[in-house]
């Protein structure tokens, strides 16, 4: 879990500096500071889970396998993106993995992922669907039709609440009639309010590990809401100067990476094995970030693929 | 397309149609399931789905809570991970409200993603005019959806084509938007005994003639053919043009009908600003201008919501007398 959490760091980074040269364009949403969540419970999956992010969807994609390259092409506008160039940051997708997308309309892919848990059953697997989201979310109505479908049908599914305190610039705690915004909504659809330390991996991989449990022996699903603090503003556009600088800075302290390396440390492991992740992971940003920029644009033959289902975009005869 | 003259037929509804499609796909293939609100326990609101639940169980016929965007999501996700959904919206108004699942969702899963993602589902939806609901429930919305980019857009006009397109869309790869025309739910016809399975974006000229091209859709289908009739007494040999669907559209036997007739009129239920025949109408002006005697007309309702009261809505919707007076107008 180190390594995924260290992994997703870098990555970030990466893509963080390559806005800065102007080679991000677009907008792109960051998850440094949130990476304890997408670490617990990408531990928590099997391979064939079902897994829907959001427009912070980065770090879900790489810890369902999806080759950082190709993300990061597909950050740069490149033909070896991970689509081609055609969904960007916001609508990263990797399939093999079955990380069935990243959604950049708020709430809408809880709605999705009730459809593959459902499908799950209907088809006599025992796979989950995962749907991470942001605290906003639980304020649109696809949140609550989800919620109650999902408890009404008691599909295996995971609802995990990212909840890092503000929906895009507002804090959430000003825009919502309850203190949390997930975990105080969870009675009104008969589940148990779960609030979960989101910059504790190991933590949030308990949580996980056991809603996991409850989905696969059909007991339905569970709505988690891990509270964490995005390190940066919003988007690339947004410097944060709206949050209080002790606010900034109390949770700097709590950031999820030192604090599990120290963990690790203390429960006797060998700080170089852990070097050696850091060094690992170094390595494989920096291998993708200049595959990437050494791949060609994306090809404008691209345009009129892949509309409809015979790979064209003919809508006439 | 399974429609021969010799093929044995039977006399159904087209209402009793839609659930005939359903049980023959879901019949034929286990990854067909329907979802939405009343379709199981109370067969539809529009009764569509009677006796399914009783033949297929509970699991592929399920009633849902009053919530568009869960029931399309759930569509939308589980035709992601192997399965055929058809999902009803019940009355075609209440796609505003999912309009997020099916405009951003569903119609651009596949190209966001370069085809990693397929969303084979179906939508159902009572569409359309001529039962006095009022502004709410009686609006067309095929033009709103034809707007979409990786929708296709179907609307029968007989009992044998809401068969033999439904099975089509079932098996289709593609999202497909299917809208059912409440006003023709009583309607009679013949439907093929056997599996009848016909094909998507494939025009059917209704009524053969000489004079000009009436191109129409779902009910007004049968209301062009009227006015056809009438013109035909009067010696003017119209030929009617079913699209039978928007996306994808049979330009190539509108074209050959009026390059035949050198007219051409649509005939569209949806409000005046940028129906369907708009955009036939400019693909016929720049593909057929040499062909054309005339300008295109377009016969529509007006610029309003669908009113309430009988007098009313009959004022509003293109009858066959203002089809047919249009027609002898411009050919006068």
């Amino acid at each position: 879990m180190y390594r995924a959490q260290v992994r997703v760091r870098y990555f970030e980074k990466k893509a963080y500096d390559l806005f800065l040269q102007n080679l991000v364009k677009g907008t792109s949403h960051l998850a440094i500071g949130q990476e304890a969540i997408a670490a617990g419970v990408a531990a928590a999956l099997r391979p064939d889970d079902y897994v829907f992010a959001t427009y912070r969807g980065h770090a879900h994609a790489i810890l369902r396998g999806a080759p950082m390259a190709a993300v990061l092409a597909e950050l740069l506008g490149r033909q070896s993106g991970l689509m081609a160039g055609k969904g960007g940051s916001m609508h990263l997708t990797y399939a093999a993995g079955n990380f069935l997308g990243s959604y950049a309309i708020v709430g809408a892919h809880l709605t999705i992922a009730n459809g593959a848990a459902w499908s799950a059953r209907y088809r006599g697997t025992d796979q989950v669907a995962v749907a991470f989201f942001g605290d906003g979310a639980t304020n649109i109505g696809a949140f609550h039709e989800a919620l109650n479908l999902a408890a009404t049908w008691k599909l295996p599914v995971l609802f995990i609440c990212e909840n890092n305190l503000y929906m895009e610039y507002t804090p959430i705690a000003t825009v919502t009639a309850v203190a949390r915004p997930a975990a105080d909504r969870a009675s009104a659809y008969g589940l148990a309010p779960i609030v979960v330390d989101g910059n504790d991996a190991d933590a949030v991989y308990e949580v996980a590990l056991a809603a996991v449990a409850r989905a696969r022996s059909g007991e339905g699903p569970s709505l988690v809401e891990a509270v964490t603090y995005r390190h940066g503003g919003h988007s690339r556009a947004d410097p944060g100067k709206y949050r209080p600088d002790e606010e900034v800075a109390e949770w700097l302290a709590k950031d999820p990476l030192p604090r599990y390396r120290e963990r690790l440390l203390a429960s006797g492991a060998n700080p170089a094995v852990l070097d050696r992740i850091e060094a690992e992971a170094h390595d494989e940003v920096e291998q993708a970030s200049l595959a990437a920029q050494g791949a060609p644009l994306a090809d404008p033959a691209e345009l009129e693929r892949q509309v409809f289902a015979d790979g064209g975009a003919t809508w006439r005869r | 397309m399974a429609t021969l003259t010799q093929v044995a037929t039977r006399t159904v509804t087209y209402r009793e149609a839609v659930a005939l499609g359903l049980a023959q796909e879901m019949g034929r293939d286990p990854t067909v399931v329907l979802i939405g609100e009343d379709v199981a326990a109370a067969g539809g609101v529009f009764k569509a789905t009677a006796g399914l639940l009783e033949r297929f169980g509970p699991e592929r016929v399920r009633d849902t809570p009053i919530s568009e965007q869960a029931i399309l999501g759930a569509a939308m996700g589980a035709a992601m991970t192997g399965l055929r959904p058809v999902a009803e919206l019940m009355f075609a108004d209440f796609l505003s409200v999912a309009h997020d699942i099916v405009a951003n969702q569903v119609a651009k899963a596949r190209y966001m993603t370069n085809g990693q993602l397929s969303v084979p589902l179906v939508v159902r939806f009572g569409n359309g005019a001529g039962l006095r609901f009022g502004a709410q429930h009686s609006q067309s919305v095929e033009s709103w959806l034809m707007a979409v980019p990786g929708l296709k857009v179907v609307v029968p006009s007989t009992p044998a084509d809401v068969v033999g397109l439904l099975a089509a869309a079932v098996r289709d790869d593609d999202p497909v938007m299917f809208l059912e025309e409440k006003a023709l739910y009583p309607m009679n016809g013949e439907v093929p005994s056997g599996e009848h399975v016909d094909q998507l974006g494939v025009a059917r000229v209704r009524r053969h003639g000489k004079d000009a091209t009436i191109v129409s859709l779902g009910t007004m289908v049968h209301r062009s053919l009227e006015a056809a009739a009438q013109l035909a007494t009067e010696g003017v040999e119209c030929e009617v043009v079913d699209l039978r669907s928007l996306v994808p559209l049979d330009v190539t036997t509108v074209a050959a009908s009026v390059t035949k007739t050198g007219r051409m009129f649509t005939v569209e239920e949806n409000p005046r600003l940028c129906g369907w025949g708009a955009e036939l109408a400019s693909i016929i002006g720049e593909e057929c201008f040499y062909d054309l005697d005339a300008p295109v007309r377009r016969i529509t309702s007006p610029h309003v919501p669908v009113p309430a009261a009988g007098s009313l809505e009959d004022a509003m919707l293109p009858s066959a007398e203002r089809v047919a007076d249009v027609v002898r107008r411009a050919l006068g």
